[in-house]
């Protein structure tokens, strides 16, 4: 007679309330980026120019011949702006294959079999990106902060521009948003991560390129919001509140961004569902 | 019998799916009690449209599900948090060992994260992935495949397995274990299944229940022993007959009120209704001039029973 039977029991355990599913999504998701050794090297690349900022603020702080590089309002937006470059490269690494590598697998209808809604799938993917890009942006700039009082030993300059707290945070967010929900939307229309990870690129470099022969054809950057990175820039300006960079409105460049969050939406809205149906 | 014992699992009432103008399902009303219970039918007759609905992935036009006693459309996360689905296709989720798979599902079902990963270890040793529940996924065969996907729809000890077409691409070993495995589950350890294929020896040895699904309606239900019980007699039927004209004596035969289909053997099952038996076939065979070449009673089988559900030739 056997001591331990490895036949198939009934389950007699608790279950976790409704609603968490995202969690579990957004947890493996995080987990299954930094197992890649590539990646981790990529977020570590990331925060070089963190390093680099925080020895200036040393050298301001500690050497008076250096108090040209004291830090400014400025030196977080320009820090901000700086990270946009990772944020491209995270963006392409962590996220073409997010929806991409589950609809190659058809791994969606596993996920809907479960007791958990589409929204909840799309958020817990989402909430992958998005992490990954606080880290790449909020994080290493409010630790910038941390390090500035560390280092000159007074909240003097915390205190004189508290609006920063929310500046970077809000445009953190609104940078890990718009980004994310792109991804995610462009990660859907696909099987495959590497040509979602071009679309992107062409996304970006496209509207890039019409927004600059606009302006030699125009000789004016009214017409900048054609490009998301622009968009995102100026609205970092308003909310930095330092001189725009281009002559359009800042709401402008909002509206922009709100039109791009929700097509993003209609998007996976359409694309993730259990089954797919060509009628 | 408990009230609750005999109610049935599912029910469809007057259920229609369509994709575009093509319409899958058509005011399908039927009933699939506990226990295990075969979804048969040829391909294209609806069954995966139905298990999709049920699921809540296709919102019928029109008709009403329930699943264990809950509405499809009102409590479609109850409904799955108390379900199994092994879908058809091929389906796992990327970059994953076997374990790490199961138990993830586990997680989203609902389980806390240590008994996912402990009952995901259980589960695989069940399906017989023991031996192999470290390896990425996309490393597997077909058939371990098939048994990944029935461990990630039983980790979280569903009430209620869908299965569909759980043997596909399986060798005939491995098809063996996995309908003994199926056979297990909805005899001795009491999950409710719909197994759903077009294989007839698959459905007869896993299940005691049928419903026939033909061209996007229910042909025949019912349980299996019932329906292969002789309503007449079945005769095994070879003839000679001149070049060109073994149609016409079908044709004769089905006139005469007896069913009868082509086998892969170059032999006919005749049903002969009533009580004339094989005097009624040489009666056909003399009118008809045809010479009556092997004649010999069979027994009535599920493939009996579909053929003459479904009309098949």
């Amino acid at each position: 007679m056997p001591i331990h039977d490895q036949s198939y029991r009934r389950y007699g355990g608790g279950r976790v309330p409704r609603g968490r599913a995202w969690t579990v999504i957004m947890s493996a998701g995080l987990r299954g980026c930094f197992r890649k050794r590539a990646f981790v090297a990529l977020l570590l690349l990331s925060w070089l120019p963190f390093l680099v900022r925080t020895v200036q603020l040393y050298a301001a702080a500690n050497f008076p011949q250096m108090a040209l590089f004291a830090p400014t309002p400025e030196t977080f937006r320009q820090f901000l702006d700086q990270q946009s470059t990772f944020v491209f490269f995270v963006t392409v690494f962590a996220g073409a294959g997010l929806v991409a590598n589950d609809r190659r697998a058809n791994a969606l209808q596993i996920y809907l079999s479960k007791p958990m809604t589409r929204a909840e799938y799309v958020f817990g993917k989402f909430a992958v990106l998005a992490i990954l890009l606080l880290m790449v942006t909020w994080l290493p700039a409010m630790m910038l902060l941390v390090v500035q009082m560390v280092f000159s030993g007074s909240t003097a300059f915390l205190g004189r521009n508290l609006y920063l707290v929310p500046a970077i945070t809000l445009l953190s967010l609104i940078e890990a948003v718009m980004v994310s929900a792109a991804m995610l939307a462009l990660s859907s229309l696909s099987r495959n991560g590497r040509f979602v990870g071009i679309l992107y690129a062409g996304l970006i470099f496209f509207t890039d390129a019409l927004s600059g022969v606009l302006r030699v054809v125009t000789r004016d950057t009214g017409l900048a919001w054609v490009s998301f990175s622009n968009d995102l820039a100026q609205l970092g300006d308003a909310i930095f509140r330092i001189p725009l960079r281009y002559a359009m409105p800042w709401p402008v460049a909002l509206v922009m961004v709100l039109v791009l969050v929700a097509a993003s939406a209609a998007v996976l809205e359409r694309r993730v569902r259990g089954v797919e149906v060509v009628s | 019998m408990t009230e609750a014992a005999t109610a049935p699992i599912v029910t469809l009432e007057g259920v229609s799916v369509a994709y575009g103008r093509n319409a899958v399902l058509r005011d399908v009303t039927a009933s699939f009690p506990a226990g295990a219970v075969g979804l048969l039918g040829p391909n294209g007759a609806g069954k995966s449209t139905m298990i999709k609905s049920l699921l809540g992935f296709i919102a019928p036009e029109r008709g009403r599900m329930r699943v264990l006693g809950l509405d499809v459309a009102e409590q479609p996360l109850e409904i799955r948090a108390r379900i199994g689905y092994v879908p058809e296709s091929d389906a796992h989720i990327p970059g994953m060992n076997a374990v790490s798979f199961v138990a993830y599902c586990g997680e989203l079902s609902g389980l806390p994260r240590a008994d996912a990963v402990q009952r995901s270890h259980e589960v695989l040793f069940y399906v017989g992935l023991g031996e192999a529940r470290y390896r990425n996924v996309e490393t597997y065969s077909t058939g371990m495949k098939q048994r990944l996907k029935l461990a990630q729809a039983l980790v979280h000890d569903p009430d209620l397995l869908l299965l569909d077409e759980p043997t596909n691409g399986m060798d005939p070993k491995g098809r063996d274990e996995m309908l003994a495995l199926v056979h297990d589950l909805g005899h001795n350890k009491g999950v409710n299944l719909i197994l759903s294929s077009h294989l007839l020896p698959d459905v007869e040895f896993a299940c005691d229940h049928v419903v026939v699904l033909s061209g996007g309606v229910v042909a025949t239900a019912g349980p299996i022993d019932a329906l292969k019980q002789p309503r007449g007699q079945v005769f095994e039927l070879r003839v000679k007959t001149p070049p060109g004209e073994l149609e016409s004596f079908v044709s004769r035969l089905r006139a005469g009120g007896l069913d009868c289909y082509a086998t892969e053997d170059d032999v006919m099952r005749v049903f002969v209704p009533g009580e004339g038996g094989a005097r009624e076939l040489f009666a056909a065979a003399a009118a008809a001039r045809v010479q009556v070449r092997h004649l010999r009673p069979s027994m009535p089988t599920l493939e009996d029973v579909f053929a003459q559900a479904v009309g098949e030739d």
